[in-house]
């Protein structure tokens, strides 16, 4: 089949498909939410699977794995923190194993260009006992996403593609080859997905039994090679992932070239780290992310009579993302020369929100109706309008995880603070906001819930929202808000007064209050127009 | 032979539609490529960059080292000057002199130009003014494309060819308006008094 030019992300889509995948199912989230895109257009060509955002990362692991028993195969994709949402029916898919092919996708963000945090995925594989596929470039994307759904069907286990945004955002050609089938329908062992103490006991003892094939697959697998050179008997250089591209990108400049260990497969190829081991006095471990292998390695002693150096060594940076420069010290190398301005301070250009953007409405009137109180919490959420943190509007004063805001506000209020507010978007309220606010409602929690309904999710590119527009008030209301207490405002520059006011009456109304804050995203609804 | 180019501007100001043009047509003459670019958070009207890499041979890491670069194509003056460092030594910069001002502490853009004409090789184009020649105020993308297609390693032909697929969906007004846009950038900087290019130059390898 001919070249095509695809995101890192896109490859591990199209490898799917071509695996014969019947559904996949995400939740949007940077780097990840290409993956479910391209999903998305091959299906509106060929009608042939299921491709489908899930209302969060949790709901798209559990119908996945509906798809998995039902014998047929299955991809979910997520952001790496979504993983953490998904942790629960990831943990214990371990145990009740996959029938169809079940391959996880979450998309490490090193360096936080868009998330909260730089976690790295590669532990939960570990500590969930899978298999793991750390592709270095576009074509091993591909050709990991196809062959981790034979592993899993092989081994009858979830398996995981780790990426990270290098791979996910970068482009490049891939080759595809040709596709196979989907599944048939096939019935599996009901036993072994009930997880009764019973049947977990059993199913973590086999889960266990599986390990000792899953090194073999490693030790054996094509993406791990291992090239002794035997004219450098000290340095070996150990490197995953696209950190081995990171490495290679340097080697020319080297007078005598390490022994170099390529590991893009997980649990780690013994034999192979055996080998390089054998052969090296030193062993540099270069990966993108935490220091996983490197710490396996060393232990709490080392290796004896060999060094190891890493990010734990303080040879690699333990934070941000690793780049072809960032290598260079640890092998020995001095900068590129560059060329040279001298020195110069430029100013920054954070990201920020779209000139006419309704949460700017929103956040003028907030701030115009916080004027009259002394001190306030605006407990913030996830997505476009965590950008009211920055001037002008300094609105939101915190940022930690989807749906939080709602909570954070409930324990801040119940702690003694007034007003206490939170400000969640309607796909966040959707994905985590729904429990905490049903809670809120029972005891009528003294505080006011901003829902910020732009009909989408904007921050990510436009997908769509579950809780918009009609649905979203029957929502609320459903989950037991007094009816006179959901208030819906429409930020526009003209409503300010009023809607300061509308703010001010409930923030004064001792107990919950729901205002929802309705207007189109701009970008969204200029989308809408340019294509008719 | 290959060719490292950071392409840099502001969320919204089509560089991503540049590196498609640039890499379908690199795909088309059958080069390696890489294109890392930013997408999500920073795309809402924060800097924005993309790593774009031509080759003959096999292409490993898909950040561009600083100190590689063989030219830094920007359009934004500000946005120029964050990727310098980038820059192999004799490394150029192709800007165009229209801010985009979305900060409070955006500098004089004087300033900005005299810094960039501190670097031996560069070339300034009036982009707004050349796509408001061109039709549409939109095509400040393809004018700087245009600008520079004389010193890419991929043939100018295609690159046009690149440029009415990209914009085929959106009529052809849209399409002529952008050829023209290449087209008005391509004719500034054949007559500029710029210091050409040596051409691509072998890499250092990669093993």
């Amino acid at each position: 089949m001919k070249p095509e030019i695809l995101l890192g992300d896109e490859a591990v889509a199209l490898g799917a498909i071509h695996a014969g995948l019947s559904a996949g199912y995400s939740y949007p989230g940077t780097p990840a939410s290409e993956i479910m895109e391209y999903l998305i257009k091959a299906v509106a060509k060929t009608h042939s699977f299921v491709a489908s955002w899930s209302v969060n990362e949790k709901v798209a692991y559990e119908e996945a794995l509906g798809v998995s028993f039902a014998g047929k195969r299955a991809l979910v994709s997520m952001k790496h923190v979504g993983l953490n949402v998904a942790a629960d029916p990831f943990m214990s898919s371990a145990l009740t194993g996959a029938n169809g092919g079940l391959v996880i996708v979450p998309a490490d963000d090193p360096g936080m260009h868009s998330s909260q945090n730089e976690q790295d995925s590669r532990f939960y594989a570990d500590f969930a006992k899978i298999v793991c596929f750390e592709p270095s470039n576009h074509q091993e994307a591909y050709e990991m996403t196809r062959q981790a759904f034979d592993v899993s069907e092989t081994l009858g286990l979830p398996v995981m593609i780790r990426l990270v945004t290098r791979l996910s955002h970068s482009r490049s050609s891939v080759r595809p080859r040709e596709p196979r089938g989907q599944n048939e329908l096939r019935f599996g062992a009901s036993q072994d997905w009930t997880l009764l103490p019973v049947n977990a006991r059993r199913r973590f003892q086999t889960l266990l039994d599986s390990q000792a094939a899953m090194v073999r697959l490693s030790d054996e697998s094509e993406f791990n090679s291992l090239r002794l050179n035997a004219d450098n008997r000290s340095l070996g250089v150990l490197a995953s992932g696209i950190a081995f591209n990171y490495v290679q990108e340097n080697l020319s400049d080297l007078e005598k070239p390490p022994s170099l260990l390529k590991v893009g497969t997980y649990p780690l190829p013994e034999k192979l780290i055996r080998g390089l081991f054998e052969h090296v006095e030193t062993v540099l471990v270069v990966e993108e992310g935490y220091p996983l292998i490197e710490r396996s390695l060393r232990g709490f002693f080392g290796v004896a009579g060999k060094t190891i150096m890493g990010k734990l060594s303080g040879d690699l940076p333990l934070t941000g993302e690793l780049s072809p420069e960032a290598v260079r010290p640890s092998l020995g190398l001095k900068p590129l020369e560059r060329l040279d301005l001298g020195g110069f301070k430029l100013a920054a250009r954070p990201p920020q929100l779209c000139a006419g953007c309704p949460h700017a409405d929103t956040f003028h009137a907030l701030n115009r109706a916080l004027r009259e109180y002394d001190k306030s919490n605006i407990f913030s959420d996830i997505g476009c309008y965590t950008l009211g943190y920055y001037p002008p509007y300094q609105a939101v004063q915190t940022c930690v995880c989807m749906g939080a805001s709602v909570s954070m506000a409930k324990g801040g209020a119940e702690a003694g603070i007034h007003p206490s507010i939170a400000v969640i978007g309607d796909s966040t309220f959707g994905h985590s906001g729904l429990t905490p606010l049903l809670e809120a409602a029972a005891v009528d929690t003294n505080m006011t819930v901003f829902i910020l309904d732009n009909c989408t999710v904007a921050m990510t590119g436009g997908q769509p929202s579950y809780a918009s527009g009609e649905r979203l008030l029957r929502m609320i209301e459903g989950l037991g808000v007094a009816k006179e207490h959901i208030r819906v405002i429409e930020p526009l520059p003209k409503n300010l007064d009023k809607n300061a006011l509308v703010i001010k009456e409930e923030i004064d109304h001792h107990g919950l209050s729901v205002i929802v804050a309705a207007r189109e995203c701009l970008e969204e609804a200029k989308k809408k127009r340019r294509s008719g | 032979m290959k060719q490292d180019i950071i392409l840099a501007g502001v969320g919204g100001q089509g560089i991503i539609s540049i590196a498609y043009v640039i890499a379908s047509a690199a795909l088309e003459e059958g080069l390696e490529l890489k294109q890392a670019e930013v997408h999500g958070m920073s795309q809402r009207g924060g800097a924005v960059q993309s790593h774009l890499r031509l080759s003959r041979e096999r292409i490993w890491s898909d950040l561009i080292p600083r100190g590689e670069a063989d030219l830094v194509l920007s359009v934004e003056p500000l946005e120029t000057l964050r990727y310098v460092d980038y820059l192999r030594p004799d490394g150029m910069v192709i800007v165009s002199r229209t801010p985009f001002v979305n900060i409070r502490d955006y500098p004089e853009v004087e300033t900005l130009l005299s810094k960039i004409r501190e670097i031996p090789r560069h070339l300034i184009i009036d982009s707004e003014k050349l796509a408001r020649e061109a039709g549409s105020s939109r095509t400040q993308n393809m004018v700087m494309l245009g600008a520079t297609a004389r010193y890419l390693m991929v043939k100018e032909e295609n690159l046009t060819k690149f440029i009415k697929v990209l914009f085929e969906r959106h009529g052809e007004t849209i399409v002529a308006a952008n050829l023209k846009a290449f087209a008005l950038g391509q004719a500034v900087a054949a007559a500029a008094d710029f210091v050409p290019a040596s051409g691509g130059r072998a890499g250092r390898g990669g093993g």
